[in-house]
């Protein structure tokens, strides 16, 4: 098979070689196998870079590196496996990549059932990076329950103390978003006889993405989906974008779905909720822009100014919970939600500099939040606790892990000449047309990161040490590498925002042209 | 400098010979950038970047090399100035009030948003103008000399070489705003150097009071940066750009095209709100509450924000921004400033820490530059900030050399260390000068032209509120006169009342004190007018030199035509002919009286300040403790933020996660139920089948005997009662 003419398979599937070749191997063997996990996930990530720069026609409107052919045939119901990328999932395929090579290198220290942890962990790539792929409705649902069990057992037995009720709390939560998500694409099904997601660009080049459309090509009245097709008070169509909707919420998470996000992290292992925040969280946003909104658009231009509320809320309340913690990984949590809410802000805004901040911020976030976790997880190895009022002082003792932190604390709260200012603000100037109240609100949530950031920073790291950690010691060149790659994608795309923004554009240019009546 | 001064004077001559033609002649050789080629704008460009260089080298490499690296951030923010200083002659070469070089006509710009077609862009480019211009030089030349200075003072230092990176950090971030010419970039300067403050604030870390300090400086500067940003959302919505040349020009064409000929009122919003990004920066009331904390920080780093960076960018967005401001935002603006004058200032007389006693003068200062800004006289606000730069600057660095010299910087165990430290004393008593206000001293003009136009706003408005700033100022300016020399006396004159902190003062080498020389005598000159090419400071006729480049461009109410332009007129006339020369009356009597008093309380001490304080003691105390503003704002905003966190967070815990786990326990206890009615239910009605089909089974099993006969005999009666049913039916 050749490699480059099935690029997106190939970056997809080549970790299965990986949990193949482990499953082989004696349980013993603990280096062979963490050599067949870097090696599994570092191929991927060389494919991925091949496909950001070579592959990829980053000036184009289309989906790109298609692979299309029938995978379930029985009579009418047809699945395809059909994938392909374009400027929104291009991008997030490569940070995927990206965490789980770096995963893989944070879970050095992990001891215990090495074997299936690294089977799982090469699982859950395979899952998250199908999903960004997948142009096939059925085969994006199925790979985004493939992506559900892994994290399951990866919480559920390398986590700490609460890992079985954080585990059991995710995997319900996630689950009863995805059953959601099944009855609205059955639905779909049924109305349009299709799965594809990328029916929006149709032979003629013609934007066809509501359901509405769909409908009208099937020659199905769409009355049926408005007026006539009330179901409990509702149109048809707005029962499939709530359903949407609170699947992929609860992924991003979207305020008050949010809950499983903190015990999760405080449970997980540090890689995984590397993972977890910095790119599992990205899967909700994506599918909203993917699926989600698209699929029922008037629905969605009828309740966006209630998203648009939401994700000020997620940013401001967020921000607020974080700072009242005392747990320095569930503070860190809570900025992630904060931080998510300019997806959501963004993306109702429907104005081109909001939507370029909405995905750019999904990007970024991913970045600066992997290197968040990774800095709570050195202390945590060091001090085995995270109690941020149980340290001060620790520059003296660790200066260079204090050099880090600031750094990575200073991309998280929006520094210019770091990656998420640009997101950030121009979440900010897009959404301030359509919502100047709510930006105006969001901008509270922009102070309060500084605020618990800098805080938290001023009671772990400055004033006199605290003598119970005079002997730590400092970041070692292993947690520095795995740093390094996020803190300088965080500088890159601070200086040279257009280099990322260049590829969302055309992604964005198209995806507003699937809302008619819009502008 | 002297090539600078030759350069000023002849230009100063030619400019006054060519008298109107210049204009023409500006205009036509705005087509050709004033001879500024694509070099000049690399070079303009590498001003900033010099620094930013020396801080990725320093913080990499800083440590392994020889003296720490220090020698190379020095030199390369010398070559800055020396860059600066090549730029500027040519600038005043082309000596006109229309100078204005945009990188962006050369094809010099950089889009930083990628150019997709059809969507917002935002382009970053180089703005070089007369303003910009001084104040490359001004910067530079402060920071080089910070950073020399330094090497002495920060000598020994466990993290010298950090310090030094984060100082060139800091003249990086302060360079790159000074040259941005649009609004997002200068943003993000402007936050960097948010940064640098907090980190060199901070420099003492393990000191509790530092890490305070910083966190403070960082948050309440962040207040006016959001304001800023919000004010910036505004502008954008509104115009699309940031453009700074394409604001002024969409704000003439926006006022022109409001039907009723007005300014807009969210413009008005915007401007206040940008406005508020200064009150942060710049430390004017009531977000003034960490300028006085940051000096928390080693010296160096005071005399960096206080004269070169961080409060300097507030003045100077105010200028940029001042088109922009509509006249409401003006009275806003100019009100607040003058009440942060003389509000600081009387802070000023009750402070005994002698770097507390100079961050309140900055203050006040600040107040004196803004509200100039407020009420019109954009030139004389920033050239206020010029020579409070270069007096400040030496203040502070002075207050250093005095602080390394005693090792206390309580002005109380001072006294009489003018025969110690005969430099630092000339030079800071010099700046003192300036700083109060004395004629033939740079400050006087700065202040002097200040005065002169609060007072021509007042007498042209006749409003009373346009009376409170030239009231404010004129009050404050006394009142600095007066605490500035407090500050002379306690530190220099008398006798030394701690002994033994005296004996061991001494002047310190020459690293501290050529930066002082240079500031303490530009304190003097830097603000001096020139009539027919030489300097004349007492000629009443001439002006001083930023204001001649400055003011003599078109106003740009007179841009805006009808009413505003009438209106602008009017004031001018006022100006020229009336509140000049009162202006120069009302400063000199207020410097005089505020030195007089001071003579008389803490040099001749004909009056005790001890009785003076004890007669007046709530008054007294309420002063001393900064009227209480950091435990009003720690009583209210900040104990009402960590409430309302914890409220959020006792929120999220006990009412979301605890719906989401009620909903879980009732999933649980619904599959409990439904699993013991699959136990009873369900599973008896099994169990009855099973035990159904055990019970007929046990039944039957009798049947089941082995006895073929028996079964035949049940064959042959199953065959009659199958023959007599089908027979029957």
């Amino acid at each position: 098979m050749n490699v480059a003419s099935n690029l997106l398979s190939w970056i997809t599937f080549f970790p299965l070689v990986g949990i193949l070749a482990i499953m082989c191997l004696p349980s013993a063997q603990k280096q062979l196998i963490r050599l067949v996990a870097i090696v599994a996930s570092a191929v991927p990530l060389g494919l991925s870079l091949y496909m950001w720069f070579w592959g990829f026609d980053g000036a184009s409107e289309r989906m790109q590196l298609i692979e299309r052919a029938p995978w379930i045939q029985a009579g009418n119901f047809v699945v395809q496996y059909f994938v392909g990328v374009d400027g929104l999932s291009m991008p997030l395929v490569a940070l995927t990549c990206l965490l789980l090579f770096i995963g893989v290198f944070a879970s050095w220290n992990i001891e215990r059932g090495l074997k299936g942890y690294f089977a799982l962990l090469l699982l859950l790539e395979i899952g998250i990076n199908g999903t960004f792929v997948s142009l096939d409705m059925f085969l994006f649902y199925v790979f985004w329950e493939i992506m559900l069990l892994p994290m399951y057992f990866l919480i559920g037995i390398w986590g700490g103390p609460r890992r079985e009720y954080a585990a059991i709390k995710f995997f319900l939560y996630t689950l009863a978003g995805s059953v959601l998500m099944l009855v609205a694409i059955v639905a779909i099904y049924i109305i349009t006889g299709r799965f594809n997601i990328q029916s929006y660009l149709d032979v003629n080049g013609n934007n066809v993405a509501g359901l509405l459309e769909l409908a009208r090509t099937k020659n199905i009245n769409p009355q049926v989906l408005t007026a006539n097709g009330m179901l409990l008070g509702l149109p048809f169509q707005d029962w499939i974008f709530w359903f949407f909707f609170i699947a992929f919420a609860i992924k991003v998470p979207v305020f008050p779905f949010h809950t499983w996000l903190p015990d999760a992290h405080v449970e997980a292992p540090t890689p995984i909720s590397v993972i977890l925040a910095g790119i599992l969280l990205k899967l909700g946003g994506y599918g909203m822009l993917r699926i989600g909104f698209p699929i029922a658009p008037e629905s969605f231009m009828k309740y966006r100014d209630f998203l648009a509320v939401l994700g000020t809320i997620n940013i401001v309340y967020g921000a607020y919970v974080a700072m009242g913690q005392t747990d320095f990984k569930k503070l860190v949590a809570y900025s992630s939600v904060s931080h998510m809410g300019y997806v959501l802000l963004g993306a109702a805004s429907m104005t081109d500099m909001g939507l370029k901040g909405a995905t750019l911020q999904m990007f970024n976030h991913g970045t600066s939040s992997a290197m968040l976790f990774l800095i709570v997880g050195v202390l945590y190895d060091r001090a085995h606790h995270r109690d941020l009022n149980g340290f001060g002082g620790l520059m003296t003792q660790m200066p260079r892990y204090g050099g880090w932190t600031t750094l990575g604390f200073f991309a998280a709260l929006g520094l210019p000449g770091l990656a998420g200012f640009w997101s950030e603000a121009m979440t900010l100037l897009g959404s301030f047309g359509p919502y100047p109240t709510l930006t105006i609100i969001s901008g509270l949530g922009v102070l309060m990161t500084a605020a618990f950031l800098l805080w938290t920073i001023q009671r772990v790291f400055l004033g006199p040490l605290n003598p119970k950690y005079a002997k730590l010691p400092d970041i070692s060149a292993r947690e520095i590498f795995c740093q390094a790659p996020f803190a300088a994608l965080c500088i890159v795309f601070g200086v040279a925002p257009a280099m990322l923004i260049n590829i969302l554009a055309p992604a964005v240019k198209s995806y507003l042209a699937m809302f008619p009546g819009l502008h | 400098m002297h090539s600078i001064l030759s350069i000023l004077q002849e230009h100063a001559k030619t400019a006054e010979q060519a008298g109107e033609a210049a204009g023409g002649a500006a205009r036509a050789l705005a087509s050709a950038n004033w001879g500024f080629e694509q070099k000049d704008i690399y070079l303009l460009m590498a001003i900033p970047l010099l620094p930013l260089a020396g801080y990725i080298i320093q913080l990499f490499f800083g440590r392994k090399l020889p003296r720490q690296g220090d020698w190379m951030l020095i030199s390369l923010m010398f070559a800055g100035f020396g860059i600066a200083i090549y730029e500027f002659a040519k600038c005043l070469g082309a000596w006109s009030p229309e100078f204005k070089i945009e990188s962006r006509t050369m094809g010099l710009s950089w889009n930083f948003l990628g150019s997709s077609p059809g969507s917002p862009s935002l382009v970053a480019g180089v703005l070089y103008d007369n303003l910009s211009a001084a104040m490359l030089v001004v910067v530079t030349l402060v920071s080089s000399l910070v950073h020399l200075f330094s090497a002495g003072y920060m000598k020994g230092d466990s993290r010298y070489h950090l310090f030094f990176a984060n100082i060139s950090l800091f003249s990086f971030a302060m360079l790159g705003l000074v040259i941005s010419d649009n609004l997002i970039f200068f943003f993000i300067f402007w936050e960097l150097m948010g940064l640098c403050s907090y980190l060199l604030i901070g420099h003492f870390y393990y000191k509790d009071s530092a890490r305070k300090a910083s966190l403070k400086a960082f948050m309440t500067t962040r207040i006016g940066d959001v304001c800023l940003l919000i004010g910036l959302c505004i502008l954008y919505q509104h115009f699309g750009t940031l453009q700074f040349t394409e604001l002024y020009e969409k704000v003439k064409i926006a006022v022109q095209n409001s039907p009723t000929h007005e300014w807009p009122e969210w413009l008005t919003a915007a401007g206040i709100l940008v406005f508020l990004g200064s009150v942060g920066k710049s430390a004017q009331f009531p977000l003034h509450v960490w300028l006085p904390d940051a000096m928390e920080g080693p010296t160096p780093v005071s005399a960096m924000i206080h004269a070169a960076t961080m409060v300097a960018a507030g003045v100077y967005l105010v200028g940029r921004a001042f088109p922009i401001l509509t006249p409401d935002a003006r009275i806003v603006v100019s009100i607040v400033g003058s009440f942060t004058g003389i509000f600081a200032a009387t802070i000023g007389i009750c402070a005994n820490d002698i770097k507390k006693v100079l961050a309140y003068s900055t203050i006040s200062q600040l107040g004196f530059m803004i509200a100039s800004i407020g009420v019109g006289g954009v030139g004389a606000g920033l050239f206020h900030m010029i020579t409070h730069a270069c007096f400040k600057a030496c203040l502070f660095l002075g207050s250093g050399s005095v602080i390394h010299a005693v090792h206390t910087q309580d002005m109380r165990e001072m006294g009489g260390l003018r025969r110690k430290l005969p430099i630092t004393y000339l030079t800071m008593l010099a700046s003192t000068l300036a700083i109060a206000g004395v004629p033939l001293f740079a400050g006087f003009y700065s202040k002097d032209a200040i005065l002169a136009h609060a007072l021509a706003r007042a007498m042209n408005e006749g409003i009373w509120y346009y009376y409170l700033p030239i009231a404010f100022l004129a009050t404050a300016s006394c009142i600095t006169a007066f605490y500035m020399f407090r500050l002379v006396h306690m530190t220099f004159h008398g006798e030394p009342r701690d002994r033994e902190k005296f004996d061991h003062a001494h002047e310190s080498g020459p690293a501290m004190a050529i930066p002082l020389i240079v500031l303490g005598s530009l304190a003097v000159v830097c603000g001096y007018p020139f009539a027919h090419g030489i300097p004349a400071p007492l000629f009443s006729e001439a002006r001083p030199w930023f204001l001649a480049i400055w003011e003599d461009h078109v106003p740009f109410e007179t841009l805006l035509g009808g009413h505003f332009a009438e209106h602008h007129e009017h004031y001018e006339h006022i100006l020229h002919e009336s509140a000049h020369s009162n202006a120069v009356i009302l400063s000199l009597c207020a410097a005089g009286l505020g030195i007089s008093l001071s003579f008389a309380f803490y040099y001749f001490r004909w009056f005790s300040a001890e009785k003076c304080a004890n007669a007046i003691r709530p008054v007294y105390n309420t002063v001393l403790n900064k009227y209480y503003f950091d435990e009003f704002y720690g009583k209210t905003f900040i104990a009402g933020t960590l409430v309302f966190s914890k409220v959020s967070s006792l929120f999220d815990k006990y009412v979301i996660d605890g719906i989401v786990n009620f909903v879980g326990g009732l999933m649980k206890k619904s599959s409990d139920a439904s699993a013991s009615f699959d136990r009873t239910v369900v599973d008896g009605f099994v169990n009855f089948a099973g035990f159904g089909t055990q019970a007929i089974a046990s039944i039957s099993r009798m049947l089941q005997t082995g006895r073929i006969q028996q079964y035949v005999a049940f064959s042959v009666f199953a065959l009659v009662v199958v023959a007599a049913l089908l027979i029957l039916r």
